[in-house]
């Protein structure tokens, strides 16, 4: 590839055409996510990580509202001294976004000092308020799945009067329907509370190991911080002590590949005593460990295990059979913790003087700290209460469509929420005045086109980046979670040219080589196509796709960092991965023949 | 040592042997003791060629003369090294050390390899391979000598490497004193090697204490040494033991023990051969074992010559050549990466202040 000839300015926003046969998309999103003709000076970048497929028009929130969230702590809050936070905007329905530096070197100065303060608050007292923070997330879970929709009888309850409440039900359509947007909102900010913070340590003691260790991968030094205990993990564990239970139980033969969940649970309650404790003990890993999300927490479309019990029912017949051979299915935990304390200690002992060992001691320690949060949030932010969210905002719109506003009930995620709800003042005025609705002729034309839109968006080649190449990428979010540094623009822009070469690079995330026949999955409802032995090829490998892990001989992913869970779940299942490689959902076909080197990051197409 | 001793086994010294067997010998000599596998050999003491200078000149006029070169003046240079080594080469040693040297090396021969083995002839200088100036190259290394006569002619060839033009030069160039310089000589069983390489247990281009970059081709390692050959390259991490990097070259050329008995030949590398890796993915977590072993020994990062046998099975056909400490970046000072702060998170603000905070 040639090196001199690089490009400085990806194609600018300004330059990108509607997808053919998508004119008309703008309308789907808020007049804020328009570009801008000045956006063409700045630089701006796919996030694929997190939003791999267009925006159907609801979803679009888990965008503005994360960055909402995301900007206020680290631009207000927490006064991060050189970045303000992230501005996004919306193009053929993929979500661009871009950081805001600080360069004024007062500026930077004065707003340093409040981040020294505010910051080591956070760090001095992060157990005392990581405890809190779950207290608060668990009351805002019960919330959210608490809330009501209204039912809207003919005749309201006599309770109604008895109590003199002095509120319509139509009044509650209104008021649930914002406390579950407000319940949202809450959500994304605690997300981002300490997140950032967490992020930083992250990035000191990555940066300390480059420089004194610049020939160890990054996938090395994860395994210095990454923990054993980790909540991410458990959902998989519940799947594997129901596999054991099942053989237990005298009901493992129901099993099979392919087996319907459905048919297995109604066959459950005729297989006696042992049937009736399997469907107990699946009782109580669903709740609350089956509030998996297929996805990250971005769609509604990624529903939970609990609302498709298809996904994690695709991993039990596996691990019933590796039970059978008599293998373990247990995390080797006690192991894994001796390995990483060796790991540590060996690379401690290679440091040149007690300087820097002194150093790496307090980094490696602060990354301890805020591990268990970087990595459980997920769990109850984008997982346990985005499932329940997505599935409250489907019941109202089962209520919009039980009373005709809108064609069907997920038609909901087409509509914008601020369009929600006009839908929802249809209703309440339709019910209140003995009325029809006039959703229907308004709703459902566009819910049919934006629909037929979406679909084209969907065929799309996202331009990685806009906008000129920018000197350095400062922002530690920005390097730590989508593992965007300066070599990956370079990749990128270089991909441009050399389209048809056969040779994909990334991140190397799990070491090992292998090779195999590819399945692309853009899509990961489509889980069930993978078949033993395959190599995954997907936008990014989402930690839900667990269970798949144990099916699969390599990942290999368009975005992602060595820190992903992603990659702790590869290099414990012993499964070479290989992330960040750009394009490889577009440049790969199912059924290719590749061969995965996970040592250094290099896909090659065989055929 | 005493004065008295002048050939001595690999057994039975170590590093501290330094003055009277030279770098290279005290260190092989030290790796044997460590347990490490090494050719098996003796080294004809600093005593052996002291007595030898001190019969041919017993005035030490030639220690005087070389103090008194200037390294800019290379004819005189050329003119007395010429005239040093021919003297050296052309004389006799006496009787009872060629006695000694022919047993030491029949010593070497075993039941499988007959008489006439096949042994490299190496110098080893006393002020060579210490931290602070390599004489690596300059003085001379002989391969494949056999039979008593041609060994000892060949250690009268290393002492007479003392004074080769480029050593005197190099000497006079950085102002070394003559006095204590002398030369010890190695003499080892050689191994026909399928391949050889060196080993950095410290990486040359980064300085990375983490790592093992390994260098490898076909045949004996002087074609590697020499850079007359591409070699594959490894990269490996020391604390996981994963291979980072590899690099399969494609190798051209070997050195090989001559057909016909002595000497070494540089051959044509066959194509089928060219493009495979020389070393197994075992081989390598060996050798990276061994270096992590003898840089444990030595406490310092290592640079090492290696050996896998021809004809040895696997587990036990890598040998060590050699060893001496990493020079690179042993001299370079460096700050240290990082230092602790006052408290851990002081890290993190720190790197969020752009480079501007005061703590």
């Amino acid at each position: 590839m040639a090196v001199e000839s690089k490009p400085r300015s990806f194609l600018l926003p300004s330059q990108i055409a509607a997808v053919p046969g998508a004119e008309g998309w703008e309308k789907m999103y808020p007049y804020y996510t328009k570009f801008q003709p000045e956006d063409d000076r700045r630089f701006w970048f796919y996030n694929a990580m997190h939003f791999p497929e267009p925006m159907p028009a609801f979803d679009a929130i888990t965008g503005e509202v994360a960055y909402e969230g995301l900007g206020a702590f680290t631009t207000r809050i927490f006064v991060f001294p050189t970045t303000l936070g992230i501005e996004h905007r919306i193009v053929n329905g993929r979500i661009y976004i871009t950081a805001n530096p600080v360069a004024d070197p007062e500026e930077i100065g004065r707003r340093l000092e409040l981040f020294q303060e505010r910051a080591g608050y956070y760090y001095e007292n992060w157990d005392r308020i990581l405890k809190e923070w779950i207290v608060r997330m668990e009351s805002l879970i019960r919330q959210v799945e608490s809330i009501q929709v209204p039912k809207l009888p003919k005749f309201e309850d006599q309770a109604t009067v008895t109590n003199a409440t002095g509120l319509g039900e139509n009044h509650f359509i209104k008021e649930n329907f914002h406390r579950v947007m407000e319940a949202y909102s809450k959500m994304w900010h605690h997300h981002f509370e300490m997140l950032m913070l967490g992020y930083g340590a992250y990035m000191v003691f990555f940066q300390f190991c480059k420089k004194a260790f610049p020939e160890t991968p990054d996938q090395t030094i994860s395994r210095m911080v990454a923990g054993i205990e980790v909540l991410m993990f458990r959902p998989d564990d519940e799947l594997k002590r129901l596999a054991k239970v099942s053989i237990e139980f005298g009901v493992d033969d129901l099993f099979v590949e392919d087996c319907n969940p459905q048919r297995v649970l109604d066959e459950m309650k005729h297989r006696g005593e042992g049937g009736r404790r399997w469907l107990e003990e699946l009782d109580r890993s669903r709740e609350p460990w089956f509030h998996m999300s297929t996805g990250d927490g971005f769609y509604h479309h990624h529903r939970s295990w609990n609302a498709d019990l298809s996904v994690p029912f695709s991993a039990l017949p596996r691990y019933v059979e590796m039970l059978r051979k008599g293998q373990s299915l247990d995390r080797p935990t006690e192991k894994l913790k001796e390995e990483r304390s060796r790991i540590i200690s060996e690379f401690r002992e290679l440091l040149a003087n007690e300087d820097e060992r002194g150093a790496f001691d307090q980094m490696l320690g602060l990354c301890h700290l805020v591990f268990p949060f970087v990595e459980n949030h997920k769990f109850y932010c984008e997982h346990w209460f985005t499932t329940l969210f997505f599935k409250k905002v489907a019941e109202f719109g089962a209520l919009l469509a039980a009373h005709e506003v809108i064609p069907e009930g997920d038609d909901i995620f087409h509509l914008q929420y601020v369009e929600i709800e006009s839908a929802l003042a249809d209703l309440s005025l339709a019910w209140a005045g003995g009325g029809k609705p006039l959703g229907g002729a308004h709703w459902g034309p566009i819910v049919k086109e934006r629909k037929r839109i979406l679909e084209k968006l969907k065929e799309w080649d996202a331009p990685p980046a806009l906008g000129p190449i920018p000197e350095a990428i400062n922002d530690p979010a920005l390097q730590m979670l989508w593992g965007i540094t300066s070599e990956t623009l370079e990749t990128w822009s270089s991909t441009e040219e050399a389209l048809d070469s056969k040779e994909l690079v990334g991140f190397a995330a799990s070491p090992g080589i292998v090779e195999g026949i590819a399945r692309v999955l853009k899509n990961v409802n489509d889980i069930g196509q993978i078949r033993e032995g395959e190599i995954l090829v997907c936008p990014v490998t989402a930690p839900s796709w667990g269970p798949v892990f144990g099916k699969i001989k390599a990942a290999v992913s368009d975005i992602g960092g060595t820190m992903s869970h992603a990659a702790i779940v590869a290099r414990e299942y012993g499964l070479p991965a290989v992330v960040g490689t750009g394009q490889a959902t577009h440049r790969i076909k199912t059924g290719q023949r590749l061969r995965v080197d996970g040592n250094r990051g290099v896909v090659r197409i065989l055929d | 040592m005493a004065d008295g001793i002048y050939v001595t086994r690999f057994s039975e010294i170590g590093i501290a042997d330094r003055p009277t067997v030279g770098g290279k010998g005290a260190s092989l000599g030290e790796l044997a003791s460590a347990g490490i596998r090494v050719p098996p050999g003796c080294i004809v003491t600093t005593n052996a060629f002291e007595r030898f200078l001190a019969e041919i000149d017993p005035q030490g006029s030639i220690r005087r003369e070389v103090s008194q070169l200037s390294a800019a003046d290379a004819e005189a240079i050329a003119h007395f090294s010429g005239r040093v080594r021919a003297r050296i080469e052309g004389e006799a040693l006496p009787a009872d050390l060629q006695t000694l040297i022919a047993d030491h090396y029949n010593e070497l021969h075993s039941a499988t390899t007959g008489s006439n083995q096949p042994v490299a002839i190496r110098s080893s200088a006393t002020s060579e391979d210490s931290t602070e100036a390599s004489f690596a190259g300059l003085q001379d290394t002989y391969l494949w000598v056999r039979g008593t006569s041609s060994v000892i002619e060949h250690v009268r060839r290393c002492w007479a490497s003392l004074y080769s033009i480029e050593s005197i030069t190099y000497r006079r160039k950085l102002n070394l004193p003559e006095d204590g310089l002398a030369m010890g000589v190695v003499i080892q069983r050689m191994i026909d090697a399928l391949c050889s390489g060196v080993m950095f247990t410290r990486s040359p281009k980064s300085g990375d204490r983490s790592v093992v970059v390994l260098e490898a081709s076909w045949g004996l390692g002087s074609a590697v040494v020499s850079g007359e050959v591409t070699p594959d390259q490894y990269v490996i991490g020391k604390v996981t033991g994963e291979i980072v990097s590899r690099k399969v070259s494609t190798k051209l050329r070997e050195h090989r023990p001559h057909a016909e008995g002595a000497g070494v030949a540089d051959l044509e590398v066959p194509l089928e051969r060219q493009s495979v890796a020389c070393l197994s993915d075992e081989e390598i977590h060996e050798l990276v074992k061994i270096a992590k072993q003898v840089e444990r020994h030595y406490g310092a990062p290592q640079d090492i010559e290696f050996a896998v046998a021809r004809d040895l099975p696997p587990g036990d056909n890598v040998f060590l050549l050699q060893s001496r400490p990493e020079t690179v970046w042993a001299a370079k000072e460096k700050e240290p990466v990082a230092a602790p702060k006052k408290k851990a998170f002081d890290h993190v603000v720190s790197l969020m202040s752009g480079g501007t905070a005061k703590r």
